[in-house]
């Protein structure tokens, strides 16, 4: 991704900062200029839980370009607590264990790297709740 | 408006074309349908194309095709749907013509996928995805759809083997296409032991990466009726969200709906007059959708028309008679239009082993994406 | 002794240990025919996707769920640490902009091998004692690297903690003073452009390691009139097992007051981390009045020790975050093979 892209959403990208909707009361995530339940424009910002669970999941054997060094790796819609579904990698699973309804909680981690000398992408990722991997 | 009919059809054989490039596709098919329709020129031709840009580094296609066809000059345009982009030309066609702006006109889908490795092109197809929000996370046009059907077999308690029909279907009657990609039939063991691309989809779970280009001709009905192969009944566009997280249930294709009632409506039909849909068969859990939500199966039963032999040359709803995307090849801008040329063959009666019986009826549906830009044609026999 | 205007103390904490851990007996296999001892049982090892950036924002959101303090009241944000991500481009700004401490803040990547972290925690109690600032930030994280084969493979880990340095009044614990002994000691380093680090093998140990520890130590304990005795734990700089029980002992304190906080054995030598993650352990079940003593160590070399006494308020608040021993236990043991994927040691272009 290219440099001033990551950059201009980075707070979405490393803590989840969403928006609520001041006229429906939804919340929304990524944050957009027209709300996608009611079309009205009035937003303000809101920082979400972290908190979801696993609505589908898979394992990806052929990345693409930029995630090749990661495979397999699992990719999950998480449904989040606070009502948007987001497309995001699941982390610290290895692969076992996943289901679907599995509570998960939001981490930021290394999502791929533009090369040995581009900058380093940091992201969402979602892991098993830590005190319940325990 | 005008009522528009089909004057010729052209295809190439998909594949893998290494000694072809994108802008020889395109001749092979435009020239072929020119030829098939007995015309020497034509008012426009708009080129559906999703990829060209990124895997040959070429836009601007509408003029490179046409020049290259000997029809410099003429109205040329590149129409891009993602994945739709074949339909979405012969959409723009049929409009040109039922409006009376053009009276013959070009409507050609060209994809070139096989110049570029593996990641790349993986990557490419992507793009019809949520790039911020979907494949910055790194997920696949193959993940993507293994979401959703991962999601379906847990919803309706369905085990990956219920699949098995689709791709069994599709690999039986491109057997008998010789513009197929696969023309072999698979057997069910086989499905069950394809390598895994995005668990649980695997390699016979999914369309291939290929090359290949087609063309029809459109004009008004009026005056070309002596040269009609098959009437436009019905054209029709519907969109939902680009990505598939924010879709109100990643499991309804609302635009598949949406886009099938206006087709349905338009053609004053039902499913049920449907003789066969073409369907968007580009990973098997698309094609359960598919069914679903365009009327021929409830929620949940879609997997059962293809266990239950409905789909088949012969059942109660054919699908993918030529091999579908699946078996003929998805060449990703070019496939709406090979769904149309193929529409055309039956109702002509020209599909060989595989003419569905009375086909007087057919459906086509092209796909933009996980189910965002949903195009579909219903053409009648004339 | 440094000793600040105002009292100042531990807000918040945090502690970030990766799941993976390579065996000892791994390295051995390896390279020794499975003979041999060796230096701890096992060493922590970051997934492909964790660095220092990654380990010190889950640290820091810790040790702000523990302070439940506004981070836009957070005044700097240090990280120490031999393996920033990027030789130019600040870990800190990464770190500070994910958990919402920008813009009105310092930021900036400290060095100095294994004590980058408490030097970092020294710079805060300046900024907080000094009335500058209300908070710092001070993080010791790394994801250290041994040559294959060397000694150091055995123990360079992943992993670290984040003190979250404010006012004495609201403090989980509280500095009473610190205290650094630094001299010119080249026992350990890595040149610039160079992947892993050389050593000057058995120097790191007398001139360096114990010389500096043990002076720090015994100065800041005269000037307060403290005893060994006087302290419920001890937590020294820990690149291996011995070591620190070692100098714990030629300082008189005894092995019940520095067991809690010996990691070592179980994940390595976290590095700008280890000396901080022993305190994070501590503090995670250490009581009202306790007193600790915390001694790092940093090859160059220098050593920075703190006096610490625990408050009430430790208590409620260290049930809020993960504590250092959940995640020592979240543990997945890989072999050899996996740790060189995972630690980039494959040729993959």
């Amino acid at each position: 991704m290219s440099i001033p892209r990551n950059w201009r959403t980075r707070q979405q990208r490393y803590s989840l900062k969403a928006e609520v909707c001041n006229t429906c009361g939804n919340t929304i995530f990524p944050p957009r200029d027209v709300c996608p339940h009611c079309a009205e424009q009035k937003q303000s910002w809101t920082n979400l839980s972290g908190r979801g669970e696993v609505y589908s999941y898979t394992t990806m054997y052929n990345a693409p370009s930029g995630f090749e060094e990661y495979t397999p790796y699992t990719m999950a819609l998480v449904k989040l607590s606070e009502g948007p579904m987001l497309t995001a990698q699941l982390t610290d699973v290895d692969g076992n264990g996943v289901a679907i309804g599995m509570p998960v909680e939001m981490v930021t981690r290394k999502l791929t790297q533009d090369g040995d000398e581009g900058q380093i992408l940091y992201g969402y990722k979602f892991r098993p709740l830590l005190r319940q991997a325990v | 408006m005008r009522d528009v009919v089909i004057i010729g059809i052209g295809q190439t054989p998909v594949g893998e074309h290494w000694d072809k490039s994108l802008r020889h596709l395109g001749h092979d098919a435009v020239m072929a349908a020119m030829a098939d329709a007995g015309i020497e020129t034509a008012g426009a031709l708009y080129v559906g194309n999703m990829l060209s840009g990124q895997l040959t580094g070429q836009e601007h296609l509408g003029a490179l095709i046409a020049d290259f066809v000997g029809l410099r000059g003429i109205e040329a345009l590149k129409i891009e749907a993602a994945c739709g982009s074949g339909a979405a030309a012969l959409r723009v066609g049929v409009m040109a013509v039922a409006s009376g702006m053009h009276d013959v006109v070009l409507a050609c889908g060209v994809e070139k996928m096989t110049d570029t490795i593996g990641g790349v092109t993986t990557a490419a197809l992507a793009t019809a995805a949520d790039q911020e929000y979907e494949v910055s996370q790194g997920i696949s046009f193959a993940g993507l759809n293994a979401l959703l059907m991962r999601r379906y077999m847990h919803e309706f308690g369905m085990k990956h083997e219920a699949f098995a029909g689709f791709t069994v279907n599709a690999h039986r009657n491109g057997a008998h296409n010789p513009y197929a990609m696969f023309q072999s039939p698979v057997s069910e063991a086989a499905y069950l032991k394809a390598g895994m691309i995005a668990d649980p989809i695997n390699l016979l779970d999914s369309s291939p990466v290929c090359d290949g280009a087609a063309c029809v001709v459109l004009a008004p009905a009026d005056r070309f009726r002596d040269r009609a192969r098959a009437r436009v009944l019905a054209s029709a566009v519907a969109t939902d969200c680009l990505a598939m997280h924010d879709r109100r249930d990643p499991l309804a294709l609302d635009a598949v709906a949406l886009s099938s009632q206006r087709a349905y409506a338009q053609a004053r039909v039902t499913p049920a007059d449907i003789h066969l849909f073409e369907v968007h068969d580009a990973f098997s859990i698309m094609s359960a959708l598919s069914l679903e939500a365009a009327g021929f199966a409830p929620r949940g039963a879609g997997v059962r028309l293809a266990m239950d032999g409905e789909i088949a040359i012969g059942g109660r709803i054919p699908i993918s008679t030529m091999g579908g995307l699946k078996a003929r090849g998805h060449p990703v801008g070019a496939t709406g239009v090979y769904q149309v040329v193929e529409l055309v063959q039956q109702l002509t009666g020209q599909a060989g082993a595989n003419q569905v019986g009375g086909a007087a009826l057919g459906m086509a549906q092209n796909i933009g994406g996980s189910g965002a830009t949903v195009i579909t044609h219903i053409l009648s026999a004339i | 002794m440094l000793k600040p205007d105002r009292d100042v103390g531990i807000v918040g904490y945090g502690a970030y240990v990766p799941r993976y851990r390579l065996p000892a007996s791994e390295v051995t296999r390896i390279w020794n025919d499975g003979a041999g001892g060796a230096p701890v049982k096992e060493k922590a090892v970051a997934g492909l996707d964790e660095d220092t950036v990654t380990m010190s924002i889950e640290a820091a959101r810790n040790a702000l769920d523990r302070a439940r303090i506004d981070p836009q009241e957070i005044r700097a944000v240090w990280v120490g640490s031999e393996s920033h991500p990027y030789a130019v481009k600040p870990t800190s700004t990464i770190v500070a902009e994910a958990i919402g401490a920008t813009p009105n803040v310092q930021a900036a990547d400290l060095e100095f091998a294994c004590k980058a972290g408490s030097e970092a925690i020294v710079a805060g109690i300046g900024i907080v004692g000094s009335g500058m600032g209300r908070y710092v930030l001070a993080i010791g994280m790394d994801t250290a690297q041994g040559r294959p084969g060397d000694a150091l493979e055995y123990t360079a880990a992943s992993g670290g903690a984040a003190f979250l340095v404010g006012p004495a009044e609201e403090s989980v614990a509280v500095y009473e003073a610190t205290l650094s002994h630094v001299t010119d000691t080249p026992d350990f380093w890595r040149r610039a452009y160079v992947h892993y680090p050389s050593h000057g093998h058995r120097f790191t140990g007398e001139p360096a390691y114990f010389e500096h520890i043990t002076r720090a130590a015994r100065q800041l304990m005269a000037e307060l009139g403290a005893q060994p005795a006087d302290y419920t734990y001890a937590v020294f700089h820990q690149p291996n097992t011995k070591f620190p029980q070692r100098v714990g002992q030629m300082l008189g304190f005894t092995s019940d007051q520095i067991e809690a906080g010996l990691l070592a054995p179980v994940i390595g030598n976290t590095y700008a981390g280890s000396s901080l993650i022993g305190l994070t352990a501590i503090l995670d079940e250490a009581q009202p009045g306790d007193r600790i003593f915390m001694v790092s160590f940093g090859s160059g070399a220098g050593s920075d020790a703190f006096s610490l006494r625990v408050t009430d308020r430790l208590i409620e608040r260290r049930a809020r975050a993960p504590l250092t021993r959940d995640y020592i236990a979240r543990r997945v043991e890989i072999d050899y093979a996996t740790y060189a994927r995972y630690r980039h040691k494959l040729q993959m272009k």
